[in-house]
């Protein structure tokens, strides 16, 4: 089908596949002669190897430990802190220390539990407070804004300070499809299948630990069960194990994780604390605000240090802040290494930011919304690293229309007058305002990425895409396919987009940091439109397209100025929901979303990322819950977890508004992490207004609101 | 000596009576279309039809199946139901990564076969057993909703 608004929506690529349920998902993989790896893990969350005694096996049975890698025992990510097999010392609970190798999977883990490890124990760092206190293990740190000096000096002359403290929690994927990682040996080559979203992140990570050159490696990536993050940066340590284990047994080997095991050894959001001060006038306007930002990282550094970047570049929201100061760090903690989900910081940032400026309203005696707007940042303004808006700012419509569509005063009045009536159940509606920076931040595109693509036309004038991107059910089989079809004029089910192969495809970048459509997608509009310049039927053709990096303000990573990000999605999202105040549930009723994502390249599948990514934000706010204690994850299944089903859910009448962005396709921005971003803070904000308590953490649970209501009573018989 | 339908066809089997049907499914009959997301009975990723009732096959020991009749998405995409589902959930947008969706559909299909006209409620409730981590539900719930319509008569 040719289409003429390229938003218009095709029936996705990988539909019938799917939907027959015969497309191999790499659980689904089997081979002649090919093992099962298991995993033997720290049982301590900080201490020395001692020892370690291996099982006496089987035949055909094989132990893979530190020994046997050849080149250095990390995982190549951003520092050599994590080992493959922590063989020397242990800094989490179900750290990897050797993996078995074999036939059985029940007969491998009785071996397990013959194995024999001696530690000797040290003093663990378990919570973020215990970090926060100690102060000794910084992964890394950021500062910027106006000088503390200068918020001091109008600290002195404001009518009163602001402080206050807010928690995030853990949040984990839950991809549908738990990790796993299949390596096979081939005489010149080491192969790598599976769940993935970064191939040649995986591929960098197993010429580091392979000791061997760029050709002896190829990753392949096997259909995903979705991602969200968690199939970011986790997979190369699988991917190294699976390998490493090929090589030396010169047979297939296959590592799957069970959910139990997904849930307590893989990455997760990482549990924040953001300290807020913030100056106000005799009116309760803003004189200045300073931010201090908290990461857990867990045990090893991985992506925190990048992700503490975004969550302080989003920590002033959308707000044009006088005298802004932030500064944040990552600590670390013996408990499980915490990594990439979609948002990556942001969601803690708008989280606590939104919430913090809902608390300054009702000080200031006004409705959130009406206090939030007055600090909307226009077209032009400065960003608060000194780059600058310079697109244009539709926040302003999209609240209106919302507000016009609600009845939004009304609404309040009716809300209020219910809940004078009803002692028990109680509506609020709440509002959250937020913006995502697509793409790399600063020059990492230019200066780490580099990304390449390749478009291939064969003799019969066939059209492959050639990217190292995943489609791990975001749709950019479809959605790219669209853009490259679109510019050559041909129908889109005519091109081509297979798994990509790091033999075939050139690294065009991670599929990460809502980049994909803007970035990579852009590069491809342009090589479709060179090859149809060039076009010559009948003969084979190859276009090769490179990243150019359009200069803004320039970047500067040690003093965070500059153009942090080349264009920006927005989004307002207002909910209405029921508490029992009885019982503290929280019913989510309506659901308005609002976004400026550029221009929608296929509606329906950015409507499908709105509807999955709000659930996601919607329920960090107030279900997903997930603690560790001593180190250990609580929560081993699912349900002990509680990501949303079909019944906790509502329709979400969702908008979009078209602002194309040059530098993307078609004017595309990215979209992905933007619609998880505001579904906590404005279900807390919708919770807050139902009750009239103010909450410092998500996720309110029902235990958190029962807590405050009781306490508030308390408070008022005092 | 275990004997039930498979997919309309009479198999027989000789595993153990405490395997899971979810891997006598995959690794007997190499029928890959029921996945495992949990093996905990908690996200239907492994849902058949037993005697037209959705089943999480991961909870199943095949002793239990004696004579019963055994539907799985490989069999049930041969029937003209399934069809309307197929493009349903395509005109809907009810897919993303794909691994709940051969559970959900087959969770539809009971749904419907009970209840062909269902309400939203129903229907969140008819698939509240199956998790989808990537849809946040409602296209799915649209694409029931329109099968429903479409497929009048079927069910
Ligand atoms: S695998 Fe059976 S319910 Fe999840
Ligand atoms: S489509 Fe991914 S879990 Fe449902």
């Amino acid at each position: 089908m040719i289409t003429k608004d390229i938003s218009q929506s095709v029936v996705k690529k990988d539909h019938v596949d799917k939907v027959a349920g015969q497309l191999p998902y790499i659980s689904d993989v089997k081979m002649e002669d090919m093992l099962y790896g298991v995993l033997y893990r720290s049982p301590i969350a900080y201490g020395k190897v001692l020892s370690i005694e291996y099982p006496i096996l089987p035949e055909g049975y094989h132990v893979i430990g530190a020994e046997h890698i050849p080149g250095g025992n990390f995982v190549k990510i951003l520092i050599p802190d994590q080992p493959i097999f922590a063989n020397e010392w242990v800094n989490y609970i179900g750290e990897p220390i050797f993996m078995l190798v074999g036939k059985e999977l029940e007969v491998l883990y009785q071996l397990l539990d013959e194995a024999q490890v001696k530690f000797e124990e040290h003093e663990a760092t378990y919570t973020l407070d215990d970090a926060i206190e100690k102060m000794t293990d910084v992964m890394a740190t950021h500062e910027f804004g106006e000088s503390l000096q200068t918020i001091e000096e109008i600290g002195k002359k404001a009518y009163q300070i602001i402080e206050e403290e807010y928690e995030t929690g853990y949040q984990e994927h839950v991809y549908l499809e738990p990790q796993g990682m299949l390596g096979i040996y081939q005489e010149d080559e080491i192969q790598v299948q599976g769940s993935m979203q970064c191939l040649y992140y995986i591929k960098n990570a197993l010429i580091s630990a392979l000791a061997c050159d760029d050709d002896e490696v190829r990753v392949i990536q096997s259909p995903t069960g979705g991602g969200f993050g968690g199939k970011e940066d986790f997979p190369s340590m699988m991917a190294c194990h699976v390998a490493i284990a090929a090589q030396v047994v010169k047979k297939p080997v296959m590592l799957l994780f069970d959910r139990s095991e997904d849930l307590v050894v893989t990455t997760k959001r990482h549990p924040s604390k953001i300290k807020y001060k913030t100056a106000l006038d005799r009116d309760g306007n803003i004189l200045s605000m300073s931010t201090e930002v908290f990461l857990d990282g867990g045990a090893n550094t991985g992506l925190s240090p990048v992700v503490l970047q975004r969550a302080l570049l989003n920590s002033a929201g959308v707000y044009k802040i006088p005298h802004y100061h932030a500064k944040g760090y990552v600590l670390k903690t013996n408990t499980v290494p915490n990594g990439a989900f979609r948002g990556f910081g942001a969601p803690q940032s708008f989280a606590g930011l939104e919430s913090h400026m809902g608390h300054i309203a009702r000080i200031a005696g006004k409705d959130p919304l009406e206090y939030k707007r007055q600090y909307l940042v226009k077209q032009g303004e400065p960003t608060i690293t000194n780059g600058r808006f310079r697109d244009p700012i539709f926040m302003e419509d999209m609240i209106e229309d919302l507000l016009k569509t609600l009845n939004y005063k009304k609404k309040k009045e009716e809300f209020a007058r219910f809940n004078q009536q009803s002692p028990r159940f109680k509506k609020g509606i709440g509002t959250s305002l937020f913006l995502h920076g697509c793409g790399f931040t600063g020059s990492g595109e230019r200066d780490h990425i580099k990304a390449t693509v390749k478009l291939l036309k064969t003799k019969d004038d066939q059209v492959l895409v050639k990217i190292s991107n995943s489609d791990m059910g975001q749709g950019i089989f479809t959605t790219l396919s669209k853009i490259v079809a679109q510019e050559l004029g041909v129908p889109y089910e005519e091109i081509s987009f297979p798994y990509p192969d790091t033999k075939d495809v050139p690294d065009s970048g991670p599929t990460v940091a809502s980049r994909t459509t803007m970035i990579v997608g852009k590069l491809l509009e342009r090589a479709a439109r060179r090859l149809k310049e060039k076009w010559q039927s009948g003969v084979e053709q190859e276009i090769v397209e490179d990243y150019v990096h359009e200069e803004m303000i320039p970047w500067d990573e040690k003093t965070f100025s500059g153009d942090a990000y080349p264009a920006y999605s927005w989004g307002v999202n207002i909910v209405e929901v029921e508490v029992d105040s009885f019982t503290g549930n929280v019913q989510l009723e309506k659901i308005h979303a609002s976004f400026d994502i550029g221009k929608a390249i296929d509606e329906r599948i950015v409507k499908g990322q709105i509807d999955g990514g709000m659930a996601q934000g919607l329920a960090y706010g107030f279900m997903e819950k997930m603690t560790s204690k001593q180190g250990r994850i609580q929560q081993r299944s699912i349900t002990d977890y509680g990501p949303p089903t079909a019944m906790d859910i509502v329709h979400i009448e969702s908008k979009l508004y078209d602002n194309p962005y040059a530098g993307g396709p078609y004017g595309a921005k990215g979209v992905g992490e933007l619609t998880l971003i505001g579904g906590a803070p404005a279900v807390q904000s919708a919770i807050e207004d139902a009750l009239a308590v103010p909450f410092y953490q998500i996720p309110i649970t029902p235990e958190i609101i029962i807590e405050s209501l009781e306490k508030r009573e308390g408070e008022a018989v005092d | 000596m275990i004997k039930f339908k498979l997919n309309g066809s009479v198999v027989e089997t000789d595993a153990p009576s405490t395997v899971r049907l979810l891997d006598l499914l995959r690794e007997e009959f190499e029928l890959i279309g029921s996945k495992e997301g949990c093996g905990e009975g908690e996200c239907g990723a492994c849902s058949v039809l037993v005697d037209n009732l959705v089943q999480n096959s991961c909870l199943i020991p095949i002793g239990a199946l004696e004579g019963t009749d055994v539907q799985t998405i490989e069999g049930y995409s041969k029937t003209p139901q399934y069809q309307v589902l197929n493009e349903c959930y395509a005109t809907a947008g009810g897919v993303q990564c794909g691994f709940c969706t051969p559970g959900m559909i087959i969770a539809t299909e009971a749904l419907l076969s009970k209840n062909p006209h269902p309400s939203e409620e129903e229907i969140r409730e008819g698939i509240s057993g199956n998790l989808c981590r990537c849809t946040g539900y409602n296209m799915i719930v649209d694409a029931i909703q329109l099968a429903a319509k479409k497929g009048d008569g079927l069910w």
